[in-house]
């Protein structure tokens, strides 16, 4: 009796012993893959949701050929799941279960898969494209101006005034205020902010004006107050530099506001520098010094504080104009081959926009699709 | 080696934080992150020169007697005080109830509210000289911001339906168009700083305080 069952109980008890239960009769193909473009230890589930979906589904997982054990659950209306918790190089199997237990929606088991870190993220192909175009062009250019090239820019009146603000200031008598934004020292607005500390430290120093630099965080405290000793230093001045020339505030956005605004009314600077990374302070410092009637320069790329400085500065340096300041300040040859690297990228990317424009148009959506970043 | 020291620290760490974004193997990864964590320590140092900075200036300010002394006695105390407490509540210091929140709350939160609250007044001022037109630019400007804060008030729709479509092309094209050309320039900029300052050609990170 029991001879002519056993070839088919057999498989039933093997697949028992291995974890598996037989997958439920409309079973459905549950897809398991590394994820890529990580740093290991992420398997992504896929499936096809089915017609009517549970209210949850169960997620099995069995590492190797042992036996399945629920890891999570998840709502039914899914048809993805990242398990983020896995070693590299051990294989995995998955299941789903429907919940509540008794339908008919299982999934079948996944294949084995096996988790791994990526030594290049291919999503950002496009990035990498793009820098390593622009830095064989900045180099390019920097060797160009290194062998004596020399290159005409369009002139920027902001950057012109900077020299004149602190040239007024000294025929007045009155000091000179630098802003450097309220960001910190590791924001680029911020780094760039500091560069451009150094020219003006350089100028007030020559000209034996009075420098204030408020800051809002003890790094670029710290920084600017090295920058600013530089600047009086390269000038052969070090003897007019002063310790209380770079202040550090406080890291509140307001509380600096206020402190900023009672420097401008107290001392009443001749000349407001306002550069670096500006949000809602930008108008009440801005308009503080409007009144003081002091001139003022504004320069961010913070896009949404632009208007707020257009309407309340002599000057603003509009996003790429704020940065390229160190190069058309110091007049470096080789600063200013950066600056025909960054003119050149632009009319590629332009191109790139137009092409890309025109393969759209005709339905071609490959070369539209590599440069997208989101 | 004033220069180069700091020249190759910034061209290492430069160089790392560019391998870090496009890299995600732990190898990177995990020493992309320790870096990270070496920056918030080096910040928290400074810290500590920031309070002295603060300290020291109105210190002087007070034994000098200069103008507005009073002041400073009373910033001086107030951050003290609130060190003090801070520190004397230990890991509760954030907790509701505590006496460091009272103090944030009570004083901070409503000094900081106040401030923010005068940018209203500030943007009318400001307006008005914007306004004014005195140019086709200004006229342009003045027309373009009529017709979008009309159509961003339910009193738009009501005057005329076309209102508020006409504010969200002004958004959505023309004011489009600008804002990603400026935020294209400024990328651009970004990478040329990047660049300038690991290349080593930026002169205020390069400069050897040794004289013109």
């Amino acid at each position: 009796m029991i001879r002519p069952s056993a070839p088919i109980l057999l498989p039933v008890l093997i697949a028992v012993a291995l974890g598996l239960s037989a997958p439920a009769a409309s079973a459905f193909p549950l897809e398991a893959a590394d994820t890529p473009n990580d740093g290991g230890g992420n398997i992504t589930l896929t499936w096809e949701p089915p017609a009517a979906a549970p209210a949850q589904w169960e997620v099995l997982r069995a590492q190797g050929r042992g036996d399945f054990a629920p890891i999570a659950t998840i709502a039914g209306s899914l048809s993805a799941f990242h398990d983020d918790s896995l070693r590299n190089g051990v294989p995995y199997r998955y299941r789903l279960v429907a919940l509540p237990a008794g339908s008919a929606l299982d999934s079948e088991p996944s294949r084995e898969a096996m988790p791994a870190a990526s030594w290049f993220d291919t999503a950002k192909l496009n990035v990498f494209v793009v820098i390593a175009v622009f830095f064989v062009l900045v180099r390019f250019y920097i060797f160009r101006a290194e062998g004596g090239k020399t290159w005409t820019f369009r002139s920027i009146a902001g950057l012109a005034a900077i020299e004149e603000a602190i040239g007024r200031s000294t025929e007045m008598g009155k000091g000179v205020l630098y802003v450097p934004g309220v960001q910190d020292i590791d924001d680029i607005q911020t780094i760039a902010s500091m560069i451009l500390l150094g020219n003006v430290a350089r100028m007030t120093a020559k000209y034996e004006t009075p420098l204030t630099v408020p800051t809002n965080s003890p790094a670029v405290y710290t920084v600017a107050d090295e920058v600013v000793k530089a600047g009086y230093s390269d000038v052969g001045r070090i003897d007019a530099y002063r310790s209380d020339q770079v202040r550090y505030i406080t890291t509140e956005q307001f509380a600096y506001v206020a402190a900023v605004n009672g420097i401008m009314l107290r001392e009443r600077p001749a000349a407001n520098l306002f550069l670096g990374a500006f949000f809602a302070e930008s108008l009440l410092l801005a308009e503080t010094g409007h009144e003081t009637g002091a001139i003022q320069i504004a320069g961010t790329a913070n896009v949404h504080q632009l208007p707020f400085f257009v309407v309340a500065c002599d000057y603003t340096l509009i996003g790429e104009e704020y940065y390229a300041a160190s190069a058309y300040l110091s007049k470096d040859a080789r600063l200013l081959g950066s600056l025909k690297a960054s003119d050149t990228t632009k009319i590629l990317l332009l191109a790139v926009i137009v092409i890309a424009a025109v393969l759209l148009t005709m339905g071609q959506s490959g070369f539209a699709e590599f440069f997208a970043t989101q | 080696m004033k220069r180069e020291v700091p020249l190759l620290i910034s061209v290492v760490a430069g160089v790392f934080v560019l391998i870090g974004f496009f890299i995600p193997h732990p190898v990177i990864r995990t020493t992309y992150d320790d870096i990270q964590q070496w920056v918030i320590i080096v910040v928290a140092f400074t810290y500590v020169l920031g309070v002295a900075n603060i300290l020291r200036i109105n210190w002087t300010h007070v034994s000098r007697k200069e103008k507005d002394w009073p002041f400073k006695i009373v910033l001086i105390a107030g951050m003290l005080l609130t060190i003090a407490i801070g520190m004397s509540e230990g890991t509760a210091y954030l907790s509701d109830g505590s006496r460091f929140m009272w103090i944030y709350n009570t004083f901070y939160s409503s000094m900081s509210a106040t401030m923010f609250a005068l940018l209203a007044f500030f943007i009318a001022s400001a307006a008005f000289r914007a306004f004014r037109v005195r140019s086709t630019e200004a006229f342009l400007l003045a027309v373009a911001a009529f017709i979008l804060m009309l159509g961003r008030v339910p009193i738009g729709n009501a005057i005329h339906p076309v209102l508020p479509q006409a504010a969200d092309w002004l958004m959505e094209i023309p004011q489009n168009a600008a804002k990603r050309g400026i935020l294209m320039g400024a990328a651009l900029g970004v990478m040329a700083t990047g660049f300038r300052i690991i290349l080593g050609i930026e002169k205020t990170y390069g400069s050897d305080g040794g004289g013109a």
